[in-house]
């Protein structure tokens, strides 16, 4: 039974938690609240009233299990290997069951006022990025501050919408002469809509390498932000499109540079399609065969290191927690940044804290993720650095935003950007 | 259920946002660390920011006889936090700045609220440390480490908690506020009652500013660990290394049943035969460590330990530490509850103490693993259980009976570190005698007549 289903699928693991509250000194939310409620322990109590029968899955119940931002912080910290974020899915799952979309509904609307804003804008163009969005002077993104709150506050700063989505951009095929592979590329909403810059890099880097990269027009969002909050209906409906639209085109293997996109692709496919009959042995096929990016450059298809220039920068790197504790990518990408020549890599105190970024938990909690994110940005400022690179574009939005209200001049990219970066100097520096 | 204007007279001194009383709030309060122990959720739960509103808050309870509830982060293992009578929770985690560092005197003034771990930081910028360090370190509050009197793996050497406490302010239960001690060395004046009210549960007043002392951190430290293929000789060794004068930061144990779960756990090389295993730090100058490490390392030998090891660099070091620490960790993950105790005899009878604790898992039929602070004779046996089991928690209280039963008759003591609470409360008498109880009780009723500090907690009202 998944965690999907039935909030009994996790009293096993619910039963192992010994109460110790070593959770505490790695959750962002109990950091910045100090009320128990906010600590796995706290969560895992509730969960454990509600089966027992002493509690019932109230309102209030649905709102305390969304004070989480999934970070895995605890999973790992916990003495008895307490999995959390099985935990904290069920839980939202039956809150969505019991007592309808709310508040979980509240998220699910923003999202949607979002949806339809993103594609009048994809209409409208830069008309709409002027009534809606202020735009901001930066060093190098194209920046804006929400005029008015659609409900996710004002002083969030977003990318400005771009002027195609990835996927109208490029073609659906992008051929290479003499491929040694044939790789396909799950983009995810927030590159497809925003952050462009870092699927052109993606595809940048993999035709360097020799790579074919096909981009499904028929892919969709991963559908992270609806299991995360209990939404499953909806996440089993984006699961089977994503499935059939990889699947249309075949590839040799799938690559994300997004964390959530990964996980998707890896893990919760698998397990909300599991009693799938048409579907579940396809969810493993493919996860079998899913990459983040700078897993893909390092293990599966070294990248080549000739032809990379020299790229002048001083980075920190922040670790995504669903890309770090979620699929334990973290060397990776350091990897990475180290063989590009010009980069030296400083790491900031605690690289692997969550940022508050969490998806819709920023939505819903805005206070509480500037509080997470202050920290963070405290601690990018003290390592004098130019660049933040992450592996992420939800955390680079969070983090870009951070950056940007506190007035310091960092750069935030993704990594695989400032890959392309050097193998573009690379070819000016041949010429 | 409280009156609606006790509610209304806390939300009018601390403001509505530091006064939880939501079902869904409440409930996470119901608990601490403490396994197999009924939970219990307040009515109310307050956060206060300052000495007086938490003197206000006591005055409020007098009011109206409400019971108050102190609690730093919940992680006792005696029930010590839990409402049991409902009543107010008083979080101190909101009083949690450190006020000064004095490295003239050597001093720090913190909140109850500040977690060890924090003071430890900033102290080792100063080049110092608070030794103190309770498995929980990262987590416990000062307040509450205070309160329970922790110790940790130094205790040994540094001592604990109580060593370390120079002055408190404290709430008392009539919503005074005193002051006592300070942040000389020496102080007779009156009756020594920071000594009295660090260890004192919460049941005597609330803490709500302490003076500790620091000290300057050791410049080096090395680790041995000794193995053995019997218990006595292991016991003999630990007698063996104090006696030659040498008196190691921190000298812990493992049993079989330990190990054999550790190794599992983190390879960190342990021999899965051993009966135990002896780890030994040593810390100080250089001149010193190098010079007492080869002693440790030579008295292990001729104890007849099978084995032993000096930790050649970090690494080996790390490894050697991280397979103690992973010990309830590692034992945690092998059965849903873990009922860790924690009585503690003089250090010579660890043997006899070891060997109790074997007849004890055999006759009850139960999966008990001991691991501990070997040096200070505080022994954690940790039995592996099941709360949904009755049958076999039945058989886990007689045995904790049993083990509490013969740490006392080997002139030890039914808790070392972990306190009373409610879970031990019951086992007093068995300590220092119905005299002993009744005393505890007049200093009791002498500082909270009402019984409305921590109640249902060390001592019982008739
Ligand atoms: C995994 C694990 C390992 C542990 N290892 C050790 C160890 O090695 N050594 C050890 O000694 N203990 C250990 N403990 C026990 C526990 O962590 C310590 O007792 C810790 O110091 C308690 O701190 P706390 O902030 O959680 O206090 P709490 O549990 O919140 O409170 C403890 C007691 O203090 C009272 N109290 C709290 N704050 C105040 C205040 N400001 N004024 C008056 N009373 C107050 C409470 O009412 C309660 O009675 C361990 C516990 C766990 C779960
Ligand atoms: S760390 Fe793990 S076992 Fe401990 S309270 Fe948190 S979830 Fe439970
Ligand atoms: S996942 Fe992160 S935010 Fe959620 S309870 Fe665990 S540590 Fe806290
Ligand atoms: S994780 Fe976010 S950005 Fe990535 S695909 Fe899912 S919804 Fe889109």
């Amino acid at each position: 039974m998944s965690v999907y289903d039935s909030l009994d699928s996790i009293n096993e693991e619910l039963h192992k938690c010994m109460k110790c509250g070593n959770c505490q000194a790695v959750c962002p939310i109990y950091k910045e609240t100090r009320q128990e409620v906010g600590v796995a322990r706290g969560k895992i109590s509730l969960a454990e009233f509600i089966l027992s029968g002493e509690a019932e899955m109230t309102e209030g119940m649905a709102e305390r299990f969304s004070l989480c931002t999934t970070c895995m912080a605890c999973n790992q910290n916990c003495p008895c290997g307490v999995r959390f974020d099985k935990i904290i899915l069920a839980a939202r799952a039956e809150a969505v069951r019991k007592k309808g979309l709310h508040p979980v509904k509240k998220i699910a609307f923003t999202a949607l006022k979002m949806q339809r804003l993103f594609d009048f804008g994809m209409k409208t163009g830069s008309v709409f990025q002027g009534v809606a969005l202020k735009h901001l002077p930066h060093k190098s993104d194209r920046l804006a501050r929400m005029r008015f709150d659609i409900g996710i506050g004002t002083e969030k700063v977003f990318p400005m919408l771009a002027k195609r989505p990835l996927r109208s951009e490029l073609p659906e095929v992008v051929k290479v002469k003499n491929p040694k592979m044939r790789v396909a590329f799950f983009t995810g909403c927030m590159i497809n809509y925003f952050y462009t810059d870092i699927g052109k890099a993606v595809v940048e880097v993999l035709t360097e390498n020799n790579i074919e990269v096909v981009i499904p027009r028929g892919q969709g969002c991963c559908g992270i932000p609806a299991s995360v909050n209990g939404d499953t209906v909806s996440a089993r409906a984006l699961a089977r499109r994503n499935l059939r639209a990889f699947e249309r085109l075949g590839a040799d293997a799938l690559v994300v540079a997004c964390s959530s996109g990964g996980t998707a692709w890896k893990h919760v496919f698998m397990e909300l399609l599991e009693n799938d009959p048409e579907f579940s042995a396809l969810a493993k096929k493919w996860s079998e065969k899913s990459y983040d990016i700078s897993e893909f450059l390092i293990h599966k298809v070294p990248f080549k290191k000739e032809g990379l220039g020299r790229v002048d920068r001083k980075v920190t790197y922040h670790d995504p927690c669903h890309l770090n504790r979620g699929q334990g990518i973290n060397k990776e990408p350091r990897e990475i940044l180290k063989s590009i020549p010009g980069v030296e890599l400083i790491e900031m105190k605690e690289p692997g804290r969550c940022c508050g970024m969490a998806g819709s938990f920023s939505l819903v909690h805005p206070d509480l993720s500037v509080k997470i994110s202050d920290r963070k940005i405290a601690d990018i400022s003290q390592t004098q650095t130019n660049t933040v690179a992450t592996g992420c574009p939800a955390c680079r939005l969070q983090l870009q935003s951070g950056v940007e209200n506190a007035g310091i001049q960092e750069q935030v990219m993704h990594t695989v950007q400032i890959l392309a970066e050097s193998y573009r100097a690379g070819k000016k520096g041949s010429k | 259920m409280l009156a609606r204007e006790v509610v209304e007279e806390l939300v009018q001194v601390l403001g509505r946002e530091n006064v939880l009383t939501e079902q869904e709030d409440l409930l996470t309060y119901a608990y601490d660390a403490t396994a197999a122990l009924k939970h219990q959720k307040p009515d109310v739960v307050v956060s206060p920011i300052s000495t007086e509103q938490v003197a206000e808050v006591v005055k409020i309870a007098q009011r109206h006889q409400v019971p108050i509830y102190p609690r730093g982060s919940g992680t006792n293992l005696s029930g010590g936090t839990v409402p049991i009578q409902g009543g107010i929770v008083l979080s101190m985690l909101n009083l949690n700045k450190i006020l000064e560092f004095d490295q003239d005197n050597l001093t720090a003034t913190v909140q109850p609220g500040v977690i060890i771990q924090t003071l430890n930081d900033e102290a080792a910028k100063h080049g110092l440390i608070y030794p103190p360090d309770p498995g929980t370190v990262t987590t416990a509050t000062m307040g509450g480490s205070v309160s329970e009197c922790s110790g940790g793996l130094r205790g040994l050497k540094y001592g604990v908690t109580k060593h370390y406490i120079m002055g408190l302010t404290i709430v008392l239960a009539n919503g005074k506020v005193i002051r006592w001690g300070g942040k000389t060395v020496k102080n007779v004046t009156g009756y020594d009652l920071v000594a009295l009210f660090t260890g004192a549960e919460g049941t005597l007043g609330i803490i709500t500013e302490m003076i500790v002392k620091l000290i300057p951190a050791p410049e080096t430290r090395k680790s041995v660990l000794g193995v053995f293929d019997n218990l006595d000789k292991a016991g003999n060794a630990i007698a063996a290394i104090i006696r030659n004068k040498i008196i190691p930061a921190t000298l812990e144990i493992m049993d079989n049943v330990t190990i054999q779960t550790v190794e599992h756990f983190v390879h960190a090389g342990l021999p899965l035969t051993a009966e135990a295993v002896l780890l030994c730090e040593v810390d100080g100058y250089k001149e010193v460590v190098e010079r007492e490490s080869v002693l440790v390392e030579r008295i292990l030998k001729e104890e007849g330990a099978v084995e032993v090891k000096v930790a050649k660099n970090d690494q080996e070091r790390d490894l050697l530490w991280l397979a103690r620490r992973s010990a309830l960790p590692a034992l945690a993950q092998k059965r849903p509850t873990t009922v860790l105790e924690d009585a503690t005899v003089p250090r010579s009878k660890i043997p006899e103490m070891l060997k109790i604790v074997r007849k004890v898992a055999d006759k009850y039929n139960l999966q008990i693993a001991t691991f501990g602070h070997a040096g200070d004779g505080n022994l954690h046996p940790t039995i592996l259980t099941d709360v949904r089991d009755e049958d076999e928690m039945k058989r886990v209280h007689l045995a904790v009976d049993e083990i509490f039963h013969g740490a006392i008759a080997l002139g030890g003591t039914l808790s070392g570190e972990h306190g009373i609470g409610v879970a031990k409360m019951d086992f007093l008498s068995l300590e220092f005698g119905e005299a002993g109880v009744e005393a505890l009780k007049a200093l009791k009723e002498a500082l909270d007549p009402n019984y409305m500090l921590n109640p249902g907690k060390i001592v019982r009202r008739d």
